[in-house]
């Protein structure tokens, strides 16, 4: 009983844009952010990938389409959000096996992730176009 | 005297490995699918079906996809848990995602089995 008082007389402060994160939480949202947003473009994402394997037909409508400045903006977004959600992942699963815990070095893998998931993006970006 | 340990229905432990299980699949795809794609001579429509065409990447492909989407339904589940109190819209929000989720498995598998 005694706790459920407590509880209730927690402050709250969910003013989000007065809400500092420190990098790994930054991480960490940017990782939900990023799964959501592949998760709404999976249609985009698979109409595309249906398109460049159906025909030599498809294929070539397939290159007219992605050979667009914005559909290349949005697909690089998207590559970016893939990236992310990889490193963090990979990032989150060494946390789960308990590596990296510690204060110092869990904000430095934070910031690794973010460093590598934006590398990525640039190096496979500039290959692909 | 009964000696029960109390350690809930582990509705959430499955969930929590699934997530990690096919989250290795897709990462290890991932990787085989960059190195193959950066051995294809040219970006030709011959080249890059070629490449789903051989049964073991056809199979790995529809692997990685199958992951892809329990990963999505854990992921995109938590987010309605998270975010959607009243608990009619979280269900109609459920079954919205797990259809359109089921109904992209079977997207994916005739876009490579036609090839």
């Amino acid at each position: 009983m005694s706790e459920v008082t407590v509880r209730k007389q927690r402050p709250k402060h969910l003013a989000l844009n007065e809400i500092r994160l420190p990098l790994p939480g930054f991480v960490s949202i940017l990782h939900r952010v990023s799964g959501a947003g592949l998760f709404l473009c999976l249609p985009i994402l698979i109409g595309l990938f249906g398109m460049s394997l159906g025909s030599p037909e498809s294929f070539e409508s397939y290159k007219s389409v992605v050979g667009n400045p914005l559909v290349k903006l949005i697909l690089l977004g998207l590559l970016w959000a893939y990236m992310h959600h990889f490193c963090a992942g990979i990032r989150f699963l060494l946390l789960d096996m308990h590596k990296g815990l510690d204060l110092a070095s869990a904000r430095s893998s934070a910031r690794m992730v973010l460093i590598a998931s934006l590398t990525l993006t640039v190096l496979i970006g500039v290959k692909l176009w | 005297m009964v000696n029960r340990v109390v350690v809930g229905a582990h509705y959430g432990l499955k969930d929590w490995l699934a997530q990690r299980v096919t989250a290795v699949v897709m990462a290890i795809y991932t990787l085989y699918f960059a190195i193959n794609a950066l051995m294809l001579p040219a970006m030709t429509y011959e080249a890059w079906s070629g490449l789903f065409r051989g049964g073991f990447t056809r199979f790995v492909t529809l692997l990685f996809f199958l992951s892809l989407f329990y990963h999505a339904w854990v992921g995109v589940r938590d987010i309605w848990m998270d975010y959607v109190k009243p608990t009619g819209i979280r269900l109609v929000l459920h079954m919205l995602t797990l259809l359109v989720l089921v109904g992209y498995a079977g997207w994916v598998a005739q876009i490579l089995w036609r090839l």
